[in-house]
């Protein structure tokens, strides 16, 4: 069972891997994504960002996505945690941690859970540029990017 | 039922929900009652090519139907991650 949370306080990469091996000695690879606000967008510097989400709809989702990923690999842990509000360039937005016996498995679930993500999952940035306030276009290479699971 | 809006739809609206009475019978025509009631409206709606649709926090599309729905909810493609 995924561990699936969706909050505005900051995380912490050691303790969420602490908390995936407590206990247990069957694990062999542990693979984490950490996804970070960039100071660049658009060719335009990013002095902060809002990111909006649908509570209820976002937790339901990323459960399906995270429900999906342990259907495909033998995962022995899986947590996603994705934060929401006000965000400055360097702070840490999303956290992938995936456990299996072997890497293969924990690699491919992790940026499965990713690209599923990016598409799947109700969220919306805003970046602060120069220029005012923008919301941040959908990009076509995350659409291809969560294709290629499909074809697998 | 319950319409919630949801990024630069809900700026473009100045709402983030309303309760909607209507009777009609797919996402398509609800969109056409929203966007005939005022511009804000119209301009939230002009291109649906960059609408999405949930229906009871379910991705959905334009010609399903509402029948028994209860909560529906409009936003841009999704930009998380």
């Amino acid at each position: 069972m995924a561990v699936i949370r969706v909050q505005a306080e900051d995380f912490d990469l050691g303790r969420e891997v602490d908390a995936v091996r407590a206990g247990r000695t069957d694990i062999g690879a542990v693979v984490t994504f950490t996804g970070l606000v960039r100071d660049m967008g658009g060719g335009q510097p990013v002095s902060a960002m809002e990111l909006e989400h649908y509570p209820g709809m976002t937790e339901a989702a990323l459960s399906q996505i995270a429900a999906e990923a342990e259907a495909r690999w033998p995962l022995q842990a899986l947590s996603v945690i994705h934060r929401y509000g006000a965000l400055n360039p360097g702070d840490q937005i999303v956290l992938v941690v995936a456990a299996s016996p072997h890497r293969a498995a924990a690699f491919d679930a992790a940026s499965f859970v990713m690209d599923y993500l990016k598409t799947r999952a109700p969220f919306w940035k805003k970046e602060t540029t120069p220029d005012g306030a923008r919301w941040v276009d959908a990009r076509e290479e995350d659409d291809a990017a969560e294709a290629r699971w499909r074809d697998a | 039922m319950k319409v919630l809006y949801f990024a630069w739809m809900r700026e473009r609206i100045g709402l983030p929900s309303e309760n909607v009475e209507t009777s009609a019978g797919t996402v398509r025509a609800l969109v056409a009652e929203l966007a005939a009631r005022e511009e804000r409206y119209a301009a939230a709606f002009a291109d649906m090519r960059a609408v999405r649709v949930a229906l009871d926090q379910k991705m959905s599309d334009l010609d399903a139907p509402l029948d028994g729905v209860r909560e529906v909810a409009f936003f841009p493609p999704m930009t998380g991650g």
